[in-house]
């Protein structure tokens, strides 16, 4: 039994700590509350610069070969700091096109055609043609690929889709399961970017009017694994911006004294924080049993990633609102940085299925054992 | 990440696998407290297997060689422990004697009681009990009030009474804390006996609890003589000797059987029979949420394992994985009774009924939900304690101080 980090994986989380503390991306991220994204910084150069966007791809496409539990560490250090990094559309959409042999590889592991992936249909989803955004009748119709051969048309909607904005390729997840790949610049493509409560977590609508695309040849156990891929990576996120949080609050509960005591002697203070280290311990153990799961217990895997999404996202809801109790006032205003983890919280909660479809996804798989 | 064996350990779980395939014909089938404490025949079954897995070398795995154990590591008792699991029979009948008081009586007791005592302990002829918890001194346990008064001849009389006392009602010895000197503050003035359980003096009572079995006890001590030889660990040393009974209680509870049986699929099982409830959005929210917690305590095991694969000793922070288990099974006995109605609640018939009456006691047994998450919140998270009250104050002036308190 042994769960500790090799010295390649220790080593990739050091140097992506590294590459994010290059940036002063909270402080961006309270100018660009007033001036929106426009302000952030760029980071797109050193994700390239850092080998990120080939993390998924095989070594014979270009990229590292790693396994999803060695990209979500990646996401743990981007959670830390809420860098705005186009991980999550990316990574997902690499392992689709690297499982199904795309034709250009090379440029899509060295970051020089940045894919994102057009997460439509929750595989196996009880309600089909459900898709993640809007609601009732505001749904929009999950794309339809059409066609004979691998020349495809693509009709249909998705909206608030992560890093959609400035991607060069679209891998569309269709309301079948089949996949297509549609170059952002063709014709009928529309992408639609979208400040949402949100600063640092780029999104956009994308609306795609009989637009060309070439069929990816994939299974649907790809399809549904490029889902879970999602999945792992929020809930990685989500744990490292609990972390952040939750040494904001134990700092903040050793320093500010009430009545002459500091307020972290308090049990109701003290308990608390405690709840928030209990969320965050079992988070992390199902970011191992996802990261296990997805190279050594196939069978686990659609569970694992679920449950993850979903303890990390119940998580991340407590820690960002207990954050901002333990600070009391001040967390709730501009004054401080408490907000900026709540607002990464609200929109991350209905992101890609959302934390409520992770949560019924266990269910569902529980049941059917 | 590797969840395999390394070869060492690969070949003693081989080891371990085929002595009990072996003699596992020998072992009583496992039964829960409920159908085995008052059963005699059953209890003697239960010593007689301990003396097998002794002579094994599957009792006392973590022992010294020259005490009769195996001189082994924490990870050969989790292999001995799933190994057991596997075969579908009991371990040792003296889990707290095995785990707990018998290391401390290799860490504290003088050449004689090590001697005397612990070869009877490891094969189970002699049961223990652990007297430390009374009626007014649970978490805050250096508030004990049982009296131990030194004699001329050098020998203790001890009265008093102890609470939650787990095998008492079998047990030959038992080890007591008890206070020797009221005149220091109280983690002073405490001393470590070796009680003889059928002294004169001693009366064991069953406590019924809300399932009405009693899988506890009360012990009461009048006027109870007790030998100088058997104090453990010096007069008056008695909380550092209790401190490494704990530090050994949290290594047991680390390394024991895995969360009661309390199983996410288990549970889904059990809402899954009726088919209204398996679609009802309400019950698969709270069903999915009960099952990600549970879930998580799979993998929060294998870090624990991971780390003393490397020579970590569990801190405080285990105790988080009680507080998840109790917490998500108490959410699971409620949804279940939810769905299945009234029948749930039949005591002679559901699995269910025995589980909700013992979960509420549960919930404060070996360190309330309240303590743990003082002590994880002071000793991982670094948060400050609270203020306290008995600090450097005579035990014998702390009840006037405490009455003070009260009224201000």
């Amino acid at each position: 039994m042994d769960l500790s980090l090799t010295d390649e994986q220790e080593f990739l989380r050091e140097a992506a700590r590294g590459t994010v503390s290059r940036f002063k991306i909270v402080e961006a991220a309270r100018e660009a509350l007033d001036d929106g994204l426009g302000a952030l910084p760029d980071l797109w150069p050193a994700a390239r610069e850092a080998g990120w966007p080939g993390l998924l791809v095989s070594e014979a496409g270009g990229g590292a070969g790693l396994d999803v539990f060695d990209a979500m560490l990646v996401a743990e250090e981007l959670g830390r700091v809420l860098a705005p990094v186009p991980f999550l559309g990316l990574l997902p959409a690499t392992a689709l096109l690297d499982g199904a042999g795309y034709d250009g590889l090379e440029a899509i592991a060295s970051g020089e055609v940045r894919p994102v992936w057009i997460p439509t249909r929750p595989p196996g989803d009880l309600e089909p043609n459900w898709t993640v955004d809007g609601a009732g009748a505001a749904r929009p119709a999950a794309p339809a690929i059409e066609g004979d051969g691998d020349n495809v048309r693509v009709t249909g909607r998705a909206a608030y889709v992560p890093d959609a904005p400035g991607a060069d390729l679209l891998v569309v997840v269709g309301v079948d399961g089949t996949v297509a790949v549609v170059e952002a610049g063709a014709p009928g493509v529309a992408v639609e970017q979208v400040v949402r409560y949100d600063v640092t977590r780029a999104v956009g609508h994308v609306t795609l009017a009989d637009a060309p695309g070439r069929l990816l040849s994939v299974s649907p156990d790809a399809t549904a694994d490029a889902w879970y891929v999602a999945q792992a990576l929020i809930a990685a996120e989500a744990v490292g911006t609990v972390q952040t949080t939750l040494e904001m609050s134990v700092q903040y509960a050793k320093e500010r004294f009430t009545f002459g005591r500091p307020i972290g002697s308090y049990q109701a203070i003290k308990h608390e924080l405690t709840e928030v280290l209990r969320r965050l311990e079992n988070a992390r153990s199902l970011l191992f049993y996802a990261g296990w799961a997805r190279a050594d217990g196939p069978d686990e895997w659609p569970l694992a990633a679920s449950a993850a999404r979903s303890a990390a996202g119940g998580a991340l809801d407590f820690a960002t609102r207990s954050n901002i109790n333990v600070h009391g006032g001040i967390g709730a205003t501009w004054e401080h940085d408490a907000p900026l983890y709540f607002r990464r919280a609200q929109l991350t909660r209905r992101l890609v299925g959302g934390h409520g479809d992770a949560t019924d996804r266990v269910a569902e798989r529980l049941l059917a054992a | 990440m590797d969840l395999n064996d390394t070869p060492e350990q690969a070949a003693y779980r081989e080891q371990v696998r085929s002595w009990l395939e072996a003699n596992k014909a020998d072992a009583p089938p496992v039964r829960s407290t409920r159908a085995g404490a008052e059963d005699t025949g059953y209890l003697a079954a239960r010593r007689a297997w301990q003396g097998k897995l002794a002579e094994g070398g599957l009792a006392g795995t973590t022992w010294p060689v020259e005490f009769g154990g195996q001189g082994k590591g924490p990870i050969e008792m989790v292999i001995v422990n799933q190994e057991l699991a596997r075969a579908q029979v009991p371990g040792v009948l003296d889990v707290i004697g095995l785990g707990m008081l018998g290391p401390c009586l290799i860490a504290h007791g003088t050449p004689e009681q090590k001697q005397r005592h612990l070869g009877p302990m490891l094969h189970g002829d002699e049961v223990w009990c652990q007297m430390f918890s009374e009626p007014a001194a649970g978490s805050d346990l250096a508030a004990v009030q049982s009296r131990a008064v030194a004699q001329d001849d050098g020998s203790f009389v001890l009265n008093g009474q102890k609470v939650w006392t787990t095998n008492a009602q079998f047990s030959s010895f038992g080890l007591l804390l008890a206070r020797t000197n009221a005149d220091v503050p109280k983690h002073k003035g405490m001393t470590m006996f070796i009680i003889d359980m059928s002294a004169p003096g001693v009366t064991v009572r069953g406590l019924r609890q809300i399932s009405g079995e009693a899988e506890f006890n009360e012990v009461f001590f009048d006027d109870v003589r007790i030998p100088a030889e058997h104090v453990v660990g010096g007069v008056d040393n008695g909380w550092a000797t209790a401190l490494t009974v704990l530090m050994f209680e949290r290594l047991t509870i680390g390394l024991g059987s895995q969360g009661f049986g309390y199983d996410a699929a288990r549970f889904a099982a059990a809402i899954g029979t009726d088919p209204v409830a398996r679609k009802d959005k309400a019950v698969r929210k709270t069903l999915g949420e009960i099952g990600v917690e549970l879930l998580a305590l799979r993998f929060a095991s294998y870090r624990g394992l991971s780390a003393l694969s490397q020579g970590q000793i569990p801190g405080p922070e285990s105790g988080l994985a009680k507080v998840t288990t109790v917490n998500a099974a108490i959410a699971a006995g409620d949804l279940i009774a939810d769905v299945l109605g009234p029948d749930a609640l039949d005591e002679d018939d559901s699995e269910w009924a025995y589980m909700i009456s013992f979960l509420p006691g549960l919930k404060s047994a070996g360190g309330t939900e309240q303590i743990l998450r003082n002590t994880i919140g002071e000793r991982v998270l670094g948060l400050p304690p609270e203020p306290r009250l008995d600090k450097g104050i005579p035990f014998s002036e702390l009840r006037a101080k405490e009455k003070e308190g009260a009224a201000a």
